[in-house]
């Protein structure tokens, strides 16, 4: 008998790429980063064949989540066809078999960087979104340490005196991207860099969000039907980007979140973001038969929850006098 | 400046103090290492009232300020605040939290060194707002009115309001400062060197101010200083610490006049 009999046989493939230890950890992670939505679960981030920074979080997330039967969509910037997107979809479906689509509507898993779909994600989907920085406190706290006993105490009072200097040395909110959000009335949170347009679409989602941060470590969850609020003044309104007016060079389309293209002459043109549902768009022109999801903002830009968003008409005259 | 001139306000009689005292403090203790900062301490502030200690650089006076602001945990102690927060319990034992809330609401400290109590970079007005941000406003007009309003209160310059305390004078930070610490209507009031590092004319304006200030909102004071100019301007009673205890305490015209303990002999005609 010989030490080969007797140990176990040796599999030089792990279905996923991550091992078991590693999977079971994620997805224990996973499960407490649900039950306390908004909280930053730290975990221990594996090595993967991409560098930090260009998406391993979400990746690692993914990698532990997806099953034979699921379908994978990656979004990155909007976009299925950059070569980050590309080359994480081509990296999933290799190793865990799964199908690819760039349609949100048959995807069961969203891999997105900056980007929530511009269709409305349902019950049973899941969307990892992939984080650079999960720290929401970073700018008013630069100390992670102390930055969590804030969080502890849920003293947050120096976000909303960010705002306020905001409103007084600019008389608008000023931040872009990865707009801070309080969930379930308890955690701040950082959503990631999605552009203001895309923060509603996380309160009182019929879908699970997960966030998982693979550089710093962390990860974070807003299960379906949670209150996610962006911080603002009872007075002074939290607002999406403006693109009224904004039309699709492409498709025609209105009020849906636009990139701005430069084009020779020094103009600019105007196409949406969302090229998965742009794509559909189009074909749908052709009269090539295609199912379109209903989509977070309609035709007239509403947003599909009434009582969310302020309208901008509804806003209170400034209170400050930032512009004098 | 203010609303109603100061002129027209009757003097109020001399009534008896019937109540008990807002704060209670008694056997404070807390050393670095084997350094007793502060030996056994007792001290009591009644409504209103301005107290005033004074002592040598490293007596144990600034430390009694930062015990009392609860900043840093005592040794040894009962520290009791007659307000609905403190619950009637030593405040020493009140978790990170409750601590937080009831510094908020009841205690507003000026610094000596400003930039312990402001952030630099934020505007002068918010610094102001933040206290009533903690305190759970969420109005950016109610915000900002009384940040204003405070800060007029302080005698702060009403066009300077967003400007950041970086670009201020250091009398006009102490102000800040000021404006931050009332803005709530605090139960105890801690002033810490307010005046020390400030030109003199600059201090008798400073001190001007905290003088109305008492006259209008009758916050009990806790005010300590090296200066006795000061003492002598703002306290009701004082109390003179050397090497973390306290070695003789009175009325500060008795103990400025009538000094008994050799150490405030020296003290008082080193003054003179």
């Amino acid at each position: 008998m010989s030490l080969a009999d007797l140990a176990h046989p040796r599999y030089d493939y792990s279905y996923g790429f991550l091992d078991e230890h590693a999977r079971r950890e994620l997805r224990r992670r996973i499960l407490k980063a649900i039950a306390i939505p908004g909280y930053q679960v730290p975990y221990a981030s594996r090595e993967l064949p991409i560098a930090r920074g260009w998406g391993t979080g979400g990746l690692q997330a993914t990698l532990s989540v997806a099953g034979p039967h699921d379908t994978i969509k990656v979004i990155d910037q909007g976009a299925d066809d950059s070569v980050n997107a590309a080359n994480l979809r081509r990296f999933i479906a290799r190793m865990t078999g799964v199908a690819t689509t760039t349609d949100t509507t048959l995807a069961t898993i969203i891999q997105s960087r900056h980007r929530v779909p511009e269709e409305r994600l349902r019950e049973r989907q899941l969307l990892v979104l992939q984080v650079p920085d999960p720290e929401p406190l970073r700018h008013v706290q630069p100390d992670s340490s102390k930055a969590r006993e804030m969080h502890a105490e849920a003293d947050y009072a120096q976000m909303w005196l960010s705002l306020y200097e905001q409103l007084v040395r600019f008389g608008r909110f000023v931040q872009g991207a990865s707009y801070p959000v309080v969930v379930h009335g308890r955690y701040l949170m950082s959503p990631s860099p999605i552009p203001r347009w895309d923060t509603p679409t996380l309160h009182q989602a019929a879908h699970l969000t997960i966030l998982a941060a693979g550089r710093e470590k962390r990860l974070y969850a807003v299960p379906p039907y949670t209150e996610v609020r962006p911080i603002e003044f009872d007075d002074v309104f939290f607002q999406v980007e403006r693109m009224a007016g904004r039309v699709c060079a492409v498709s025609g389309a209105r009020h849906k979140f636009m990139d701005e293209l430069p084009v020779a002459g020094g103009g600019s043109l105007f196409r949406i973001s969302d090229t998965g549902y742009l794509e559909k768009l189009v074909r749908a022109a052709r009269g090539e038969p295609v199912t379109i999801g209903p989509t977070y903002y309609d035709a007239v830009g509403r947003f599909y929850q009434p009582g969310v968003l302020h309208e901008p008409d509804a806003v209170p005259p400034e209170g400050g006098t930032g512009h004098d | 400046m203010t609303d109603q001139p100061p002129a027209a306000r009757p003097l109020d009689p001399p009534r008896l103090v019937t109540g008990g005292p807002l704060l209670r403090a008694s056997g404070l203790r807390k050393c670095y290492g084997s350094i007793v900062a502060v030996a056994a301490v007792d001290l009591e502030i009644y409504p209103g009232e301005t107290v005033g200690i004074v002592g040598e650089s490293g007596s144990g006076k600034s430390t009694v300020l930062r015990l009392l602001n609860l900043e840093e945990p005592a040794d040894a102690g009962d520290y009791r605040l007659a307000v609905p927060e403190g619950a009637g319990g030593n405040l020493f034992t009140l978790d990170r939290y409750h601590r937080r809330m009831l510094r908020v609401q009841r205690i507003g400290i000026v610094y000596q060194q400003p930039h312990l109590g402001l952030r630099m970079n934020a505007t002068s007005g918010g610094n102001v707002a933040e206290r009533l941000i903690m305190a759970g406003e969420r109005r950016f007009a109610a915000l900002r009115a009384a940040a204003r309003g405070s800060l007029a209160v302080s005698e702060f310059p009403a066009e300077r309001v967003d400007d950041p305390p970086a670009q201020l004078s250091g009398g006009m930070q102490q102000r800040v400062q000021l404006a931050k610490a009332i803005a709530l209507r605090p139960a105890l009031l801690l002033l810490d060197e307010p005046t020390t590092g400030l030109d003199v004319s600059i201090q008798a304006l400073v001190l001007d101010t905290l003088l109305r200030l008492r006259r209008e909102q009758p916050i009990a004071t806790l005010i300590v200083s090296h200066d006795l100019g000061v003492i002598r301007t703002l306290a009701d009673r004082v109390l003179v610490m050397r090497a973390g205890r306290v070695v003789e305490h009175g009325l500060t015209d008795q103990v400025l006049e009538d000094p008994q303990h050799p150490y405030t002999q020296q003290l008082v005609h080193a003054r003179l």
